[in-house]
């Protein structure tokens, strides 16, 4: 008897479990915590960031693998102070599942071990800090954008090839990121023929840019510059007014040309050749809809900020749909996350690599005046890029991350 | 040669454009001693009127005036309503002046967004003059002929004009000033849109060279304070010299020792505070 009663117990917790409606119907939206500078100096980074974001969870009508879902934006005024307490806040009080966005890759850096910590997964659309995929690592990251270097890459075997310059002089903002796009460039640069002849590091800000131009060595084929943000704005001006345009041409970073600047800028940005994960150009039906739809809801193009935090929305929707919406159960939902590959994303087919950085198109991009306005023009798409591009991991792992003195300048 | 040349031209130039900015601050900051720190915001939301004149009238000298006017007149308003009664306090000076560089920030990011622009020369003022291997861009012979031009009539009008003498006296001794008919409150209200006046003036001209972003208004505000304070408080030829020796000084030292800009620039001015507590043409 009380052997059957126990029976029947155990058998109707068994039927009560079976029949009960799947978890997630009673447990609300999926929660999306966003961190990104909403005012300050890079605002309107933040906001192309946002506005990806919320595009794509508009058009599927806020919901996400059947789930209302809920963003909750953070503004960190472009500090990895402020960021870190805003992260605190989006975990522990408002108890998101998931975190996105982030500007700048101190940022990056800052925040990773916090998110280990924490144990939350955290999608790295825009911060590129070549470590975090390489030499180190953090569990918790999903970065769905890019490394620094990754662009460099192709890039230094396309102008040693096929722009044929033999000699090119290099002008860069002097920090992390700087180091890693020049280091990146200067390596297969190097091993195709071309020789950099000269590293100027000018200080993030830099307002006036004459005393290095006046030192770039007249005999460089180019001059390869990473600017960003508001020295993309000027340094183009200035170097046309310092003569240099007329008779160097001007390569660069894909900072330096980026859809964000374009708009400002005139004739002194024509003819710059610049490779990135992304230009608003992509001549595919995707990425015209893609463009097409954001004109039509911002009024300007999108940049690749703006593409790269729309597919990361996407990124968060396929792992969800993958796991049935279960994202409480964070373990689960990391490993889906890591598992997504999206073959029809505005900037082509991305999925990750076995170190976690998105393998991926890489754009040469040219800037060309179409219709009165500034366009990124593909000129060359070199499919498939690694971070480690055709290196082997293990070999490309030994040596240190770009920095300053890495590559040597053996040839300045 | 060529090198120093260019070099000299550049810091020159640059050091132009400081004295745009920071001959309005010699006048608030120096001469009034209303420690501002507004003044960066008036740069930034000079460049922002200038930048909404040029487009919709094309027409650059009107957006220096247009940008140089309104700045001018929400400075009196600032002033009237809040600085005049804060005289002598210096910390309520700062958390107020900080307050209001606050808002208008964010002011600036409601109504402009956060865009990067520059404001478009025109094109009279784009290009270079060539002479051999030498460039010498034509906008910033222009910023200096601007800083030549302000500097003579500021120096003319101080030192040589009834109007002068009466700022003078105001600056020096307001209760005398007061005494002998000088109508105090006009005047500083005067001297206070003057220098409201040259910097928003300064934004819409550096606004064409560095651009007008969210953000200018703090990054130029120290170049502006390092200015005054080693030029000297409330002396103009120190502000002019102290511009023209950050400029060159900011110039050589990125030129010839890239790593060290920073310290090429504000180890000297460290040694000459050292030596002249006063700055170099300051009265104690």
């Amino acid at each position: 008897m009380g052997k059957k009663l126990t029976l029947g117990v155990v058998a109707a917790l068994v039927l009560a479990v079976a029949a009960a409606p799947p978890a997630w119907a009673q447990k609300g939206p999926i929660k999306i915590g966003f961190i990104a500078p909403m005012t300050g100096g890079a605002a309107q980074v933040g906001k192309d960031m946002l506005n990806g974001l919320m595009m794509y969870l508009a058009e599927r009508g806020n919901e996400i693998a059947g789930r209302k879902v809920e963003v909750i934006v953070e503004d960190n005024q472009g500090s990895p102070a402020v960021a870190l307490t805003k992260l605190r806040k989006l975990v522990e009080s408002d108890k998101v599942h998931v975190l996105t966005g982030g500007l700048f890759a101190h940022v990056g850096y800052a925040l990773a071990p916090k998110v280990d910590e924490y144990k939350i997964p955290m999608l790295y659309p825009v911060m590129a800090a070549d470590d975090l995929t390489q030499r180190k690592p953090s569990k918790w990251v999903v970065r769905t954008g890019w490394t620094s270097s990754q662009p460099s890459h192709p890039f230094g075997e396309y102008v040693a090839k096929t722009l044929g310059y033999k000699k090119v002089a290099v002008i860069a903002m002097d920090y992390a990121f700087g180091y890693e796009v020049v280091g990146g460039f200067q390596k297969t640069f190097e091993e195709n023929g071309g020789r950099v002849i000269q590293k100027l590091w000018a200080p993030i800000g830099t307002t006036d840019f004459a005393p290095y131009l006046s030192q770039i060595k007249r005999d460089a084929d180019a001059v390869f510059a990473l600017m960003v943000a508001v020295s993309s704005l000027r340094f183009p001006k200035q170097y046309e007014d310092s003569g240099l345009k007329a008779k160097i041409p001007l390569i660069g970073g894909g900072t330096t040309f980026d859809e964000f600047v374009l708009p400002s800028l005139g004739d002194e940005a024509l003819g710059g050749v610049s490779p990135l994960i992304y230009s608003a150009a992509i001549d595919t039906p995707i990425n015209k809809r893609f463009v097409k739809e954001y004109r039509a809801k911002y009024g300007k193009v999108p940049s690749y900020y703006s593409e790269t935090n729309y597919t990361a929305g996407r990124w968060i929707d396929e792992a969800a749909k993958a796991i049935k919406g279960d994202v409480e159960n964070r373990e689960k939902f990391l490993a889906a996350l890591r598992k997504v590959e999206i073959p029809d994303a505005p900037r082509g087919p991305i999925k990750l690599d076995s170190r976690g950085n998105p393998i991926q198109t890489i754009y040469i991009r040219k800037v060309e005046r179409k219709d009165g306005e500034l366009w990124n023009t593909v000129v060359k798409t070199y499919p498939a890029v690694s971070q480690f591009w055709t290196y082997k991991p293990e070999q490309f792992l030994k040596d240190p991350v770009y920095s300053r003195d890495f590559p040597p300048c053996k040839y300045c | 040669m060529d090198f120093w040349i260019s070099q000299v031209f550049n810091g020159i130039s640059y050091g132009a454009l400081l004295f745009l900015l920071a001959g309005g601050l010699t006048l608030i900051f120096g001469m009034m001693r209303i420690i501002n720190l507004t003044h960066g915001s008036y740069f930034l939301l000079g460049g922002y009127v200038g930048l909404t004149v040029i487009w919709r009238t094309g027409s650059f000298p009107l957006a220096i005036l247009v940008g140089a006017v309104a700045i001018a007149v929400l400075g009196v308003v600032q002033w009237r309503l809040f600085l005049h009664r804060l005289a002598g306090e210096e910390l309520g000076q700062v958390l107020t002046t900080v307050g209001f560089a606050l808002i208008f920030q964010d002011l600036a990011l409601v109504i402009w967004g956060g865009e990067p622009y520059t404001i478009p020369a025109p094109a009279a003022l784009t290009g270079a003059f060539n002479t051999g291997t030498l460039y010498f861009p034509v906008y910033r012979v222009f910023m200096i002929g601007v800083a030549a031009v302000v500097a003579v009539v500021l120096w003319f009008v101080l030192e040589r004009t009834r109007v002068g003498a009466m700022m003078r006296a105001t600056v020096d001794d307001a209760e005398m000033a007061g005494g002998v008919g000088i109508d105090v409150r006009r005047i500083s209200m005067g001297v206070f849109a003057l220098g409201a006046l040259l910097a928003a003036g300064a934004g819409v001209v550096g606004g064409a060279f560095v651009g007008v972003y969210p953000g200018a208004d703090f990054e130029i505000l120290p170049y502006a304070f390092v200015v005054v304070i080693v030029g000297g408080m409330g002396s103009l030829r120190g502000a002019l010299i102290g511009s023209l020796l950050v400029g060159l000084l900011d110039n050589f030292g990125k030129a010839l020792f890239p790593e060290f800009s920073y310290f090429t620039l504000f180890a000297p001015m460290a040694a000459i505070l050292a030596i002249r507590p006063t700055g170099l043409f300051g009265r104690a």
